[in-house]
C-alpha cells in the first residue's frame, strides 16, 4: 500500500505546473506564432526576448534592484528577530503575550493600508526610489514573521542548554555565537527563506516607493505591459526570469522546508 | 544571551516603530483630518468614518472582500488538507513534490496576475482556447466567470501553503499513534478524525489566518487580471483603498477606510490568536 504511486498528489502537482508550462511556452514563441493560433509546442523556438532582457539595463536591473532590497530586508529582519525571538522563548516579562500579539498583528496588516504613509514618510526623508526604503517598509510583515518562526525553533531547544552554557562560563556573546546560533542554523535558513519569499513577491509597496533607480522587475513588467500590451512574448520571458530566484532558493532549503512550515515546532 | 527582555527586544521594536507603528499613526492622523494637498490639516473628528460606514459602495466592497476570502478558505483548506494526506511521506517523489508545490508561493504577485491574464486571453490563452474548442466563450465580462477565475488563480497560487503546513503537521505525528490505531482496527476515517485532524489543528489555524487575511486584502493579482471589473464586480477593499488615497488623493477618506480595515484585521487576528497561542506556556507561545 505504501509503494503505489500517489495518484491524487501527482495529478495535483502536474496541474499546478500547467500554467508555468504555458508561461515558458509563450516566452519562447514569437508574437507572430502566438497570434497565429494555439499549439502546445513552439514551432520556431526563439530566445530573442531573453537576449533583449539581458542586454538592456532597463530590464535586467529590475531583477538586480529587487534582489538588492530583498537581501537587505532579509538581513535586517533576521538579525533583529533573533534576540527578540530568544526573549519571547526564554524570558518571562510583563506584557510579553500582548507584545507577541502586537508583532503578529503587523504580519496580518495589508500593504494597501500602509502604502500612503510610507510614500509620505520616505518622501520627507528623501528616500523615495531607494532600495533601503523598500527594505525597511517590508519589515512590517517580515520582522513579525521572523520572530514567530525563530521563536518556535528556539523553544524546541531544551532550556538546560542555556544553563549548562552558563555553568561552563559562557558570557552572553560567546553563548550566542558558539552555542545558540549553530543550534538554530536551520531555523535561520528557513526564516530567511520565508522573509525572502514575502519580500520578493510583494508588489504594491515595492512599486509605489520606487520610480527608476530602484524599480523592481514587477514595476518594469507593469510599465511595459501598459505600453506593449500586445507583446505577450517579451512579457512572458520577463516573467519566466522572475521565477528563477525563487526556484533556486527552494532547491537550497528543500531539506528544511517542511520543518519551516511547522513554524519551527515539532508540533 | 541571558539579559533583560526589553534589551533583547529593542532592535526589533525600533524597526517596527519605523515601518509599522509610526506609519499606522499617520493613518490614524489622516482619518480624523481633512487636508488640502497634504499641506494643512483640519480636524474633522469622525466625519470620514460616518461617510464611509453609511456608503453603499463601502458595504458592497466589504461584502465582496469578505465573500472572496471565505470562498478561498472553502476551496483551499479542504483541498490543501486532502492533498497533504495523499502526499508521499518520504523518498524522492516527496522531495520533488515539495519543491514543485513551493514554486507558486515564490512567484511574484505581478507574475501571477500577468500569467492568469494570458491564460484567459483570446489566441494566447490556454483556458480561453480550451473553452472555445468546447464551443464555449470564456467571457471575462461575466461576473461569475471572473470570480471563478480569480478563485482558481488564488487556489493555484496559495493552496500549496495549506498543503505544506498540513504535510509538516502530519510528519510530526509519531508512528506509534498509527500502530495503536491499527491494533484497534480503526477505520481510515477514524484515524483522520481522531488522530490526524486534532494534531493538525495548529497548522490549520495558522493557514486559515494567513489565507483569510491575505485574501481579504488581495490587491495586485486581482487588479492585473480584472482591473476591478466587469463594472465593480471584483473591486475589493484594497482597490478602494488605493483608489481613494493615492489616485483621488483623498487622504482623509482613505485613512478612515484604512482604519476600518485595520480594526477588522485586528479583531479577526485576535480571535484566531487566542486559539493559536496557548495561554499556559511561558510568556507568549
Amino acid at each position: 500500500m505504501k509503494t503505489r504511486i500517489p495518484l491524487a498528489a501527482t495529478f495535483y502537482v502536474a496541474l499546478l505546473m500547467v500554467p508555468f508550462y504555458w508561461l515558458i511556452l509563450m516566452s519562447v514563441k514569437s508574437n507572430k506564432e502566438i497570434m497565429s493560433g494555439i499549439s502546445f509546442w513552439p514551432q520556431e523556438p526563439t530566445f530573442a526576448n531573453f537576449q533583449l532582457i539581458f542586454s538592456d539595463a532597463g530590464w535586467y536591473l529590475g531583477y538586480v534592484n529587487a534582489l538588492v532590497y530583498v537581501a537587505i530586508n532579509v538581513a535586517l529582519s533576521v538579525s533583529v528577530a533573533i534576540p527578540a525571538a530568544y526573549a519571547f522563548s526564554r524570558l518571562r516579562f510583563a506584557g510579553g503575550r500582548a507584545l507577541f500579539f502586537g508583532f503578529l498583528l503587523f504580519r496580518m496588516m495589508a500593504p494597501a493600508i500602509l502604502l500612503v504613509p510610507f510614500v509620505q514618510i520616505f518622501s520627507d526623508l528623501n528616500l523615495i526610489d531607494t532600495h533601503i526604503a523598500v527594505a525597511v517598509a517590508h519589515c512590517f510583515f517580515n520582522v513579525p514573521l521572523a520572530i514567530w518562526i525563530l521563536e518556535g525553533f528556539i523553544s524546541a531547544i531544551p532550556r538546560e542548554m542555556d544553563d549548562l552554557a552558563k555553568i561552563d562560563g559562557y558570557g552572553p556573546v560567546a553563548f550566542s555565537i558558539k552555542i545558540l546560533l549553530p543550534q538554530i542554523a536551520p531555523g535561520i535558513a528557513v526564516t530567511a527563506f520565508f522573509c525572502f519569499m514575502f519580500s520578493w513577491v510583494e508588489f504594491l509597496i515595492s512599486n509605489g516607493l520606487t520610480t527608476t533607480d530602484a524599480k523592481p522587475i514587477g514595476g518594469i513588467i507593469t510599465r511595459a505591459g501598459g505600453v506593449l500590451a500586445a507583446n505577450v512574448s517579451l512579457l512572458s520571458a520577463a516573467s519566466v526570469l522572475g521565477l528563477i530566484p525563487g526556484i533556486v532558493l527552494i532547491i537550497f532549503v528543500r531539506k528544511h522546508l517542511v520543518r519551516g512550515f511547522s513554524m519551527g515546532r515539532v508540533v | 544571551m541571558k539579559g533583560n527582555a526589553y534589551t533583547l527586544l529593542a532592535p526589533a521594536l525600533l524597526v517596527m516603530m519605523a515601518c509599522g507603528i509610526v506609519p499606522m499613526g499617520f493613518v490614524f492622523f489622516y482619518a480624523v483630518h481633512d487636508t488640502f494637498m497634504g499641506n494643512s490639516f483640519v480636524w474633522v473628528g469622525l466625519d470620514w468614518f460616518q461617510a464611509i460606514l453609511t456608503s453603499p459602495d463601502f458595504h458592497a466592497a466589504a461584502t465582496r472582500s469578505l465573500g472572496f476570502a471565505l470562498l478561498l478558505l472553502l476551496v483551499e483548506v479542504p483541498l490543501g488538507l486532502f492533498i497533504a494526506l495523499r502526499m508521499p511521506a518520504k523518498g524522492f517523489l516527496s522531495s520533488l513534490y515539495i519543491v514543485l508545490l513551493a514554486i507558486p508561493l515564490l512567484t511574484p504577485t505581478i507574475v501571477v496576475g500577468y500569467l492568469w491574464k494570458i491564460l484567459v486571453a483570446p489566441k494566447a490563452g490556454l483556458f480561453y482556447e480550451a473553452a472555445a474548442a468546447l464551443g464555449l466563450t470564456y467571457d471575462m465580462n461575466n461576473p461569475v466567470v471572473v470570480w471563478l477565475t480569480l478563485i482558481a488563480m488564488d487556489a493555484w497560487h496559495w493552496t500549496s501553503l495549506i498543503v505544506l503546513l498540513c504535510f509538516a503537521g502530519l510528519r510530526a505525528i509519531p508512528e506509534d499513534y498509527y500502530r495503536a490505531a491499527r491494533i484497534d482496527g480503526a477505520s481510515r476515517w477514524a484515524v483522520f478524525r481522531y488522530i490526524q485532524l486534532p494534531k493538525l489543528r495548529m497548522v490549520l489555524l495558522i493557514g486559515i489566518l494567513l489565507r483569510f487575511m491575505d485574501g481579504f486584502m488581495i490587491y495586485t493579482e486581482a487588479y492585473v487580471v480584472t482591473r476591478g471589473g466587469p463594472g465593480v464586480a471584483t473591486t475589493f477593499l484594497s482597490h478602494e483603498l488605493v483608489q481613494t488615497a493615492l489616485i483621488q488623493f483623498d487622504l482623509g477618506q482613505g485613512g478612515a477606510l484604512a482604519v476600518i480595515c485595520f480594526a477588522f484585521i485586528a479583531l479577526f487576528s485576535f480571535l484566531l490568536f487566542r486559539l493559536i497561542v496557548p495561554k499556559h506556556s511561558g510568556t507568549a507561545a
